[in-house]
């Protein structure tokens, strides 16, 4: 239900219109909606390993508290929370959080959608088990200070996963002419590619965000199933990294 | 009221729509299970007069689910199958096809019938935590919302869930309720379905003849019994029906051959009209079919209830996955897997089903002639009679983990 009862019916009918939207995995969104079951498969196995968890118990993240920064219309926010992890989903684009509120809703789950910012939790002084921080930091302008702020959010022995794109001739290729000239999954200028950051850059900047890398893996892109898998060895575009906030500093 | 208590609405409570609820429920889903027959109608022997050659995957299956176990001592394992082409009376062509030992997994299959099996099956659901079961309850209303599916039972009952799923048969409602369309050929063909007592041993031995008015299987029970599925042209097929039971023998008889020695009627007679019906998609939104709710094919290669399973052990692989990673069940995406998965199969099944039984079931001497060297071909070549066995055995492909005998949650 979305929260705010001033809002009027064609509001709400537009809302519908953009949820059907983000949630139809052929539409504007269906280059995340391809991706989005290899990020599910490799949030569920962090966390479940990295909280103890079985993934084939009933509510598996059961008393976990989860972030998901840039949450969208809730592609990541609605599996956790059927996994059973208490989520909060911020967004910058105030236009996207009536829109997931009302997915959620249809959905029968309950999660906390919030306009908002990594900085504007941490003054709040909101702290997580777990913070989704997938297909962000290649869009902020100072990531250094991003991940600091997404590493304050965290509690003490509590998880981040962090996605981006690799910097290499072979990224240029494929996340640029590739996916916005050629393939057209993207808008033009999405992302820029001097932005982009690589692995090792990446935990660089998480260790000195006072957090301990645990893990990395491809995202990699199989065109002849025409699905994604996580790879261990191929990180050259799209990959992601784990790491933790140790229990003492 | 609406019970919003379930991940999946499962519509038919037959051997497909069981044991996919016996497969979901296993690993962790919770399971509405709805069927127009109370429980005593479908549990009782003279439900079903039907037999079941269950490939090896499909045996693995049911042992996978704990079913299996049940029924064994009861079942007879096919030790091999031949094929040869003839007409009534004559003696068989010596250019037969044959396969035996040709897997190193063991036997191709195993004969269980009906009436053994469903009880069994049945036992399993009632015993299931997570299965609930609305028997004897119809439904007279269907929707589909963005959330979630639901349907309206005569009973008042109102039951919701994210992903329903068609299990009703050929004549699916849920299919048609949700708008799918089905092209349906019947072969102006019927099966006669009983069952015989014999002299001479059967060695588990799968016979299938193939008569010019259409095939006759002779399919082995446990013991000096045998399950017999002849299939004749409609008129034909009344006709034979309505003898009193001896004249009936007089007329099978002669088209048994001579292996099994002196045969006698072993209780009633019981009829199916045989058509290919195939609905125009396996999926909908937030509605999956599985068996002959999404395709139901000629018997003559006894594929139709191993095709079912091995949709019922696609879907319960693509939903386990799904529920691992928080996924909605009856989300788009989920859905597609399934299609892409099963898709292919099904087609190939049913067009290979239907050339066969067209190219079997006539006198034609240049067709007979051919299809007569065919058979014996096959069987000559090792690689492609190894590669038949495998077929028959359900062992081809991309098998599902329950088809590889891995208990469900496992």
């Amino acid at each position: 239900m979305p929260a705010d009862t001033s809002v009027d019916p064609a509001e709400i009918a537009k809302f519908e219109r953009m949820a059907a939207e983000w949630w139809d995995p052929e539409g504007k969104f269906k280059p995340l909606h391809m991706l989005n079951p290899c990020r599910l498969e490799y949030v569920a196995a962090q966390v479940a390993a990295e909280f103890g968890r079985d993934r084939r118990a009933d509510l598996p993240f059961a008393g976990l508290r989860l972030l998901d920064i840039g949450c969208g219309g809730g592609l990541l926010c609605e599996p956790m929370a059927r996994l059973g992890a208490a989520v909060t989903g911020v967004d910058a684009a105030a236009r996207n959080i009536p829109v997931a509120r009302l997915h959620a809703a249809q959905s029968g789950l309950a999660i906390d959608y919030r306009v908002g910012t990594a900085e504007e939790l941490l003054s709040a002084g909101e702290r997580f088990d777990v913070v989704l921080n997938m297909e962000v930091v290649e869009h902020v302008p100072d990531p250094a200070a991003y991940l600091g702020a997404c590493a304050g959010l965290l509690n003490p022995g509590g998880l981040m996963l962090t996605s981006t794109i690799n910097r290499n001739a072979r990224s240029f290729a494929l996340a640029i002419v590739g996916a916005e000239w050629v393939m057209r999954w993207l808008p033009k200028g999405t992302h820029e590619w001097r932005k982009f950051i690589t692995p090792d850059e990446l935990e660089a900047l998480l260790a000195g965000a006072g957090l301990e890398p645990v893990d990395r893996k491809g995202f990699v892109f199989n065109p002849l199933a025409w699905s994604w898998r996580l790879s261990d060895r191929d990180l050259s575009v799209n990959y992601v990294t784990a790491a933790v906030r140790p229990r003492r500093p | 009221m609406t019970d919003a208590s379930h991940d999946v609405l499962i519509c038919g409570g037959g051997l497909a729509g069981g044991s996919l609820a016996l497969a979901l429920a296993g690993s962790g889903l919770r399971v509405a299970l709805v069927d127009a027959l109370p429980l005593a109608v479908r549990a009782d022997a003279a439900f079903d007069g039907r037999a079941y050659a269950l490939a090896h995957a499909s045996v693995r299956m049911l042992r996978a689910l704990g079913v299996w176990q049940q029924v064994a001592a009861l079942s007879q394992p096919i030790l091999g199958v031949r094929a040869v082409d003839g007409r009534v009376g004559a003696p068989p062509s010596p250019l037969a096809l044959s396969l035996g030992d040709e897997l190193e997994e063991g036997a191709l299959g195993a004969m269980v019938e009906d009436r053994v099996l469903r009880p069994a099956l049945m036992a399993a659901l009632a015993a299931a935590p997570r299965v609930t079961q609305f028997a004897g309850a119809r439904v007279i209303a269907q929707e589909t919302g963005p959330g979630e599916a639901a349907v309206t039972l005569d009973t008042g009952a109102r039951l919701a869930a994210p992903l329903l799923v068609g299990a009703d048969g050929r004549r699916s409602g849920t299919a048609a309720r949700a708008g799918l369309r089905r092209t349906v050929t019947a072969y102006g063909q019927t099966a006669i379905v009983c069952a015989i007592t014999h002299d001479c041993p059967h060695g588990g031995i799968a016979l299938q003849r193939f008569l010019p008015a259409g095939p006759l299987a002779i399919l082995p029970l446990p013991g000096n019994h045998a399950s017999i599925v002849w299939s004749e042209a409609e008129a034909q097929a009344a006709a034979l029906l309505a003898l009193p039971a001896e004249d009936f023998l007089a007329a099978l008889a002669p088209r048994l051959g001579h292996g099994l020695g002196r045969v006698a009627m072993a209780g009633a007679r019981w009829s199916y009209p045989l058509e290919l019906s195939l609905a125009e998609s396996m999926v909908a939104p937030r509605l999956a079919l599985v068996g002959e709710a999404a395709h139901a094919v000629h018997p003559v290669a006894g594929q139709g209830l191993n095709l079912g399973l091995r949709d019922v052990a696609a879907l319960a692989a693509v939903l386990a996955e799904a529920r691992s990673r928080g996924e909605d069940p009856g989300g788009a995406q989920v859905l597609a897997r399934y299609a892409r998965w099963r898709g292919f199969d099904t087609a190939a099944m049913a067009a290979a089903t239907d050339l066969f039984t067209r190219v079997f079931s006539n006198d034609l001497p240049g067709l007979r002639g051919l299809r007569r060297l065919g058979m014996a071909a096959v069987t000559a070549v090792g690689p492609l009679r190894r590669a038949l066995a495998r077929e028959a055995a359900g062992l081809a492909g991309d098998l599902p983990p329950l088809m590889r005998g891995e208990a469900p949650g496992g």
